[in-house]
């Protein structure tokens, strides 16, 4: 007689191997198949869109950058878009230009980060050393360019900081004939190496009708074949300027997610020669007046990990009276449960991954319109009182755990 | 007795192997590395981990079963020491031989296995039981074609003894030509018995943390590592006795430096093969064992008997 098999559910994270940043999944297993899962996300909200609204617009560009330590010139310069939007302001040709440049430059660091990160999930460490030791000509040139390997603090309202000089440009140059001869090496790689091909393909499904359903954006819907791509859909900076590919692929699958970055590297290589081609002379910045008139905008950017959507409202004042962040992975974890769902454990990891998450930049704080719990302000005290109540209702108890975890012999 | 005694716990024993499956772990590490472009650990660093681990608190899980969860780790020491004094190295002859010693070495050899299942399943940790429970279903993958393919060179030899088999290739150099399939399928089902990459599913690091080892710590887990390193020795010296047992003519030196060799050759290929692979996944693992390495080591078995039936030995 057949018996249904007993399932099991395992916790990964908040804290687990598999994951850079606390979130969790809630796991449920029938051998090594996942039937169910479960994404919860608030083990790392930060307050920044709060703390926004008590600082002035230029000291927001700098908690912006740090929105995410990755696509830290994502979050800076889409929030830029929008309070130069409500100011009105001119940014100069050649600013857009620099702009564009970072940004391309940003994208080549986060693929290579996230191809390294791929191949130790899947248990290729070689392939994280090869990467990351390639991502360092890239990491390199921004410290040069900018001063920062990361947080580059490029932008300012109503332009960028540094200008660029006929010798960086050479360097530009040389660094990305060398990337490019690297990202071939690991476009061969994925195309070639069978356990990798093996371990990427057919996992993590997502139909294009899932993807658009579940509003995947990104790579991650770039590889489902949704050609959605903020940098030609709604040009910003300099992109209505210089040719590109939107890069697709059909495969719906890690594999295809792979590929898609893969050759948007090529892309980005192909942005950044036209750019320092192209790029105009003239002033980097204008004058930007310290309080901005009152106006709320949207403003969309392609980050490396997907579309980054900002909205502010400014007041009349120095501060901005609301700022809404909308990060990539929020759009992009919703699929993922739909994408571990009858897959093997071993390809958690991996399809985690495969969005390129960033959970740190997702969550948020929500209270409910209705909701019995008045909203309020805990105090550190009363929070340690409620946690020790909370643990104490499931049947653990704190005070009680030193005793119980010492050995026999010592109680 | 007392030479016994130090047969068993000095040398070859327990004392030689430990300090030979440090220096094999050091150059497993310092080779993996330069194959992935980083520097790599300074010599004295498995030594190191060692004393570290040693020097640590013992932390043993409230719901875990005790007993088991302590004995576990010695179990598999033992088990892989016992086995290894009766392996050929250095000369024709091991330290004790019987007819029907290959059996028992693979037996000794599985028993680390069922020790990681028993202490993964007694931690009674979910990722624990998964890892425990994925060491079994690879042991079912790999000991099939690992023992076929030594029991392939054993019938040509026509013996049930691993010295016996040591001594007949090492008078018929040229027969071990005959057991290449054998010892490619050896080397791959070795990767899977010691559950290294692309083969490490017991103990997938970003999927179950560290499989059975998760609870582990202090001197139970440093007695684990070291069980896992002195099973490198065992099982590249069973395959280097079966398959290269070359310059055992020459005295006890030359027989000594020769088998250090051969090890450290074995290493280099399983380093280089882990360092080249990404992780298989456990059906994919379980479909490459019967569907492609059981079958080879048919083949070799097969090619054996045709062998042995032609040049009538």
């Amino acid at each position: 007689m057949p018996t249904r098999p007993r399932r099991v559910q395992i916790p990964v994270g908040p804290q687990h191997p598999a994951l850079k940043e606390p979130e969790c999944f809630l796991l449920t297993l029938e051998g090594e198949i996942i039937r169910e899962s479960g994404v919860r996300l608030g083990y790392n909200h930060r307050g920044i869109e709060k703390a926004a609204e008590s600082r002035t617009y230029i000291q927001d560009i700098y908690l912006m950058e740090r929105v995410c330590g990755i696509c830290s010139h994502a979050h800076a310069t889409c929030f830029i878009q929008a309070v130069e939007e409500i100011a009105g302001l001119e940014v100069p040709k050649r600013a857009q230009y620099l702009r564009t440049l970072i940004a391309e430059l940003e994208r080549i660091h986060s693929h290579f980060l996230w191809l390294g990160v791929a191949g130790h999930e899947v248990g290729f460490d070689t392939l994280l050393m090869y990467t990351w030791r390639d991502r360092e000509v890239v990491m390199d040139l921004l410290a040069a360019l900018t001063g920062n390997r990361v947080n580059y603090s490029m932008n300012t309202l109503g332009g960028v900081r540094r200008d660029i000089t006929a010798d960086q440009k050479r360097d530009i140059l040389e660094a990305v004939d060398k990337l490019e001869e690297r990202t071939e090496y690991y476009v061969g790689i994925a195309r070639d190496e069978t356990t990798l091909i093996q371990r990427l393909s057919g996992v993590g499904k997502l139909s294009k009708e899932d993807a658009v359903r579940l509003g995947a954006v990104g790579p991650t819907g770039r590889a489902s074949g949704v050609p959605r791509d903020a940098r030609r859909d709604d040009p910003y900076a300099a992109y209505a300027d210089v040719e590109f590919d939107v890069v697709t692929s059909d495969h719906c699958d890690v594999y295809g997610r792979t590929v898609v970055r893969l050759l948007e590297l090529k892309q980005s290589y192909r942005i950044i020669r036209q750019v320092l081609e192209r790029m105009p002379e003239g002033p980097i910045a204008v004058k930007a007046p310290r309080k901005v008139p009152a106006g709320e905008a949207v403003s969309r950017y392609e980050a490396p990990r997907g579309e980054d959507v900002h909205y502010v409202r400014a007041n009349g004042t120095d501060k901005p009276e609301r700022v809404k962040v909308r990060a990539p992975t929020l759009a992009n974890v919703q699929a993922v449960g739909h994408m571990l769902k009858d897959g093997h454990l071993a390809d958690m990891p991996i399809v985690i991954a495969a969005i390129d998450p960033c959970f740190s930049c997702t969550d948020r704080m929500v209270s409910l319109a209705g909701s019995d719990r008045p909203p309020g302000v805990l105090t550190w005290d009363a929070l340690r009182r409620h946690g020790i109540a909370w643990y104490r209702e499931r049947g653990i108890d704190f005070a009680d755990l030193s005793s119980r975890l010492a050995r026999p012999e010592e109680r | 007795m007392l030479q016994a005694l130090f047969y068993i716990l000095i040398f070859p024993g327990f004392l030689f192997v430990s300090l030979f499956s440090f220096f094999t772990e050091y150059v497993d590490r310092k080779l993996c590395a330069r194959f992935q472009n980083r520097i790599g650990p300074p010599w004295y660093q498995p030594v190191a981990d060692f004393i570290k681990l040693a020097s640590k608190e013992d932390v043993v899980p409230h719901l875990a079963d005790r007993r088991t969860f302590e004995y576990a780790p010695v179990f598999a020491l033992a088990a892989c020491v016992t086995a290894f004094l009766y392996i050929p190295t250095w000369s024709k002859e091991a330290l004790f031989a019987f007819d029907g010693d290959l059996i028992v070495v693979i037996y000794l050899l599985t028993i680390p296995t069922i020790t990681f299942f028993l202490a993964g399943w007694y931690s009674r940790s979910v990722y624990s039981m998964i890892g425990a429970a994925r060491s079994i279903v690879q042991l079912f993958a790999y000991e099939i074609p690992l023992l076929l393919s030594i029991l392939a060179a054993a019938l040509l030899a026509g013996t049930w003894s691993l010295s016996a088999v040591t001594s007949f290739y090492a008078h018929h150099l040229g027969y071990l030509g005959f057991n290449a399939l054998g010892f490619v399928v050896a080397i791959v089902a070795l990767l899977g018995k010691l559950e290294l990459v692309p083969f490490d599913i017991p103990e997938a690091e970003t999927e179950i943390v560290a499989g059975s080892f998760t609870e582990y710590s202090g001197r139970l887990l440093a007695l684990f590592r070291l069980a896992k390193g002195v099973e490198l020795v065992v099982g590249t010296s069973l395959v280097a006795s079966v398959f290269f047992p070359v310059a055992l003519d020459f005295g006890p030196i030359v027989g000594f430096v020769a088998y250090v060799l051969e090890v450290l050759l074995l290493v280099a290929i399983i380093s280089l093969l882990r360092s080249l692979a990404a992780r298989f996944r456990i059906d994919q693992m379980i479909n490459l064992s019967w569907k492609v390495a059981a079958p080879l080591a048919f083949a070799q078995v097969l090619i054996s008997l045709a062998v042995k039936e032609a040049l009538h030995l």
